[in-house]
């Protein structure tokens, strides 16, 4: 096995723990952070697939842009203001 | 105002409008109030008894819920492991879709003119693609300048301005850190420079409109960041960003359609292909580009402007 296998096999498995924690974190900013990046880890597999147009977008649009946005939502919503309960997402409803 | 109270547990619709045009609430003798009230008891007492019922109902539709949740979730996974088990391998050649390959591989540069086989495909064969993408961009700030721009009304006066805007801007407001606004003046320039190298250079190496469009938006909102927004509003008012996309949309359009036209038609072509390599080449592909790549950072810019502040520009 080259070493860039074994490289990718990393990237791919801290793909999905991003993609897993991305649903299990309960702060929203936590997620936009993880969100970020799993589009940077996105990005370095595009490379190591050798679509580097792809790669720069992703970096561009998903790592930067996107999140920007979220954090502009966040902000919105006021996620912020009630953050001080920990493990408790501020927007979730409780049945 | 117990009148008012009394209308609004039991639903009714009118009561808003009642309240906005400035009813009187009516005056009512005391015998009445009290049975009133007598009644208002009653039926919160039966609210109240009747809580078990409505909390089981409650649990009953969590439950069922959650159960409902998880199967359809194990049948996503499931649909979707099952396309990719079926996928043909990274690398193979797929025997449906070897044709185009083949054709855009081997007679890709002789006919877009393009180094970067993946501009010629995008800018070239399949432009339609992208300026349908270019429009969705547009419409999607579109949609986004409908929810979220504030009307004249409530920025110039009302109690709305106070409220919103102070807290708005003040809020996340760091343009005063001096840090910020040092790196910003070393960052910017260069981010600015590399979104223009990525944007001239799509038809020759990796990059292109779209990526270099979102690279110069990203500095923009760094800009924004670091100097405020009030630096920004000198050269990006709402006029200049509307004008900037509509013009980009239009060359874009009415470019890809003359070149379809000819092209569909047999007719000959008037641009020049340029020599390979070149930062003028591949034909239309440069000021494609270019076209998209403005649409694309005054897209992301006004994204950014309207979910802060709720305008672009100072108007």
């Amino acid at each position: 096995m080259e070493v860039t296998e074994i490289f990718r096999g990393i990237l791919l498995l801290l793909l999905i723990v991003c993609a897993i924690a991305v649903n299990l974190t309960k702060k929203l900013l936590q997620a936009v952070i993880i969100f970020m990046s799993y589009s940077s880890i996105m990005c370095i597999l595009w490379i190591l697939m050798e679509s580097p147009d792809l790669a720069i977008t992703e970096a561009a649009v998903g790592a930067g842009v996107s999140g920007i946005l979220f954090l502009m939502t966040l902000k919105k919503i006021g996620s912020e203001e009630n953050n001080e309960q920990p493990g408790q997402a501020p927007t979730e409803e409780k049945p | 105002m117990k009148e008012w109270i009394r209308r609004w547990y039991e639903g009714d619709t009118e009561l808003l409008t009642d309240i906005m045009d400035g009813a009187e609430v009516p005056d009512r003798p005391r015998k009445e109030l009290k049975q009133q009230r007598k009644a208002f008891r009653a039926k919160i007492l039966e609210r109240v008894n009747s809580e078990p019922v409505l909390r089981a109902q409650e649990k009953s539709f969590y439950a069922i819920y959650r159960v409902i949740a998880v199967i359809s979730c194990v049948v996503l996974i499931g649909v979707l492991l099952f396309t990719v088990a079926n996928l043909p391998h990274y690398g193979t050649e797929n025997p449906r879709t070897v044709e185009v390959v083949r054709r855009y591989i081997e007679h890709g540069l002789e006919e877009t003119g393009a180094v970067n086989v993946v501009a010629g495909m995008i800018l070239d064969y399949r432009a339609f693609d992208t300026l349908g993408e270019s429009h969705v961009l547009f419409t999607a700030l579109v949609c986004v300048m409908i929810l979220l721009q504030l009307d004249k009304k409530t920025i110039r006066g009302g109690h709305m301005d106070s409220y919103y805007r102070v807290k708005q801007d003040t809020y996340f407001d760091i343009s005063k850190d001096s840090i910020i606004r040092v790196a910003g003046m070393v960052i910017v320039p260069c981010i600015i420079l590399l979104g223009i190298y990525v944007l001239l250079n799509g038809q020759n190496g990796p990059g292109g409109g779209f990526s270099g469009g979102a690279i110069i938006g990203a500095a923009l909102i760094m800009f924004a960041t670091a100097f405020g927004f009030n630096a920004v509003d000198r050269i990006f008012t709402r006029r200049a960003l509307m004008t900037t996309t509509f013009v980009s949309l239009a060359f874009y359009s009415f470019a890809k359609g003359y070149v379809f036209f000819t092209g569909a038609n047999g007719l000959e072509n008037h641009i020049p292909k340029g020599t390979p390599g070149a930062i003028l080449s591949g034909g239309l592909i440069l000021p494609l580009d270019i076209a998209v790549g403005l649409v694309v950072a005054c897209t992301m810019f006004g994204f950014y402007s309207l979910f802060k502040r709720g305008s672009i520009g100072s108007d």
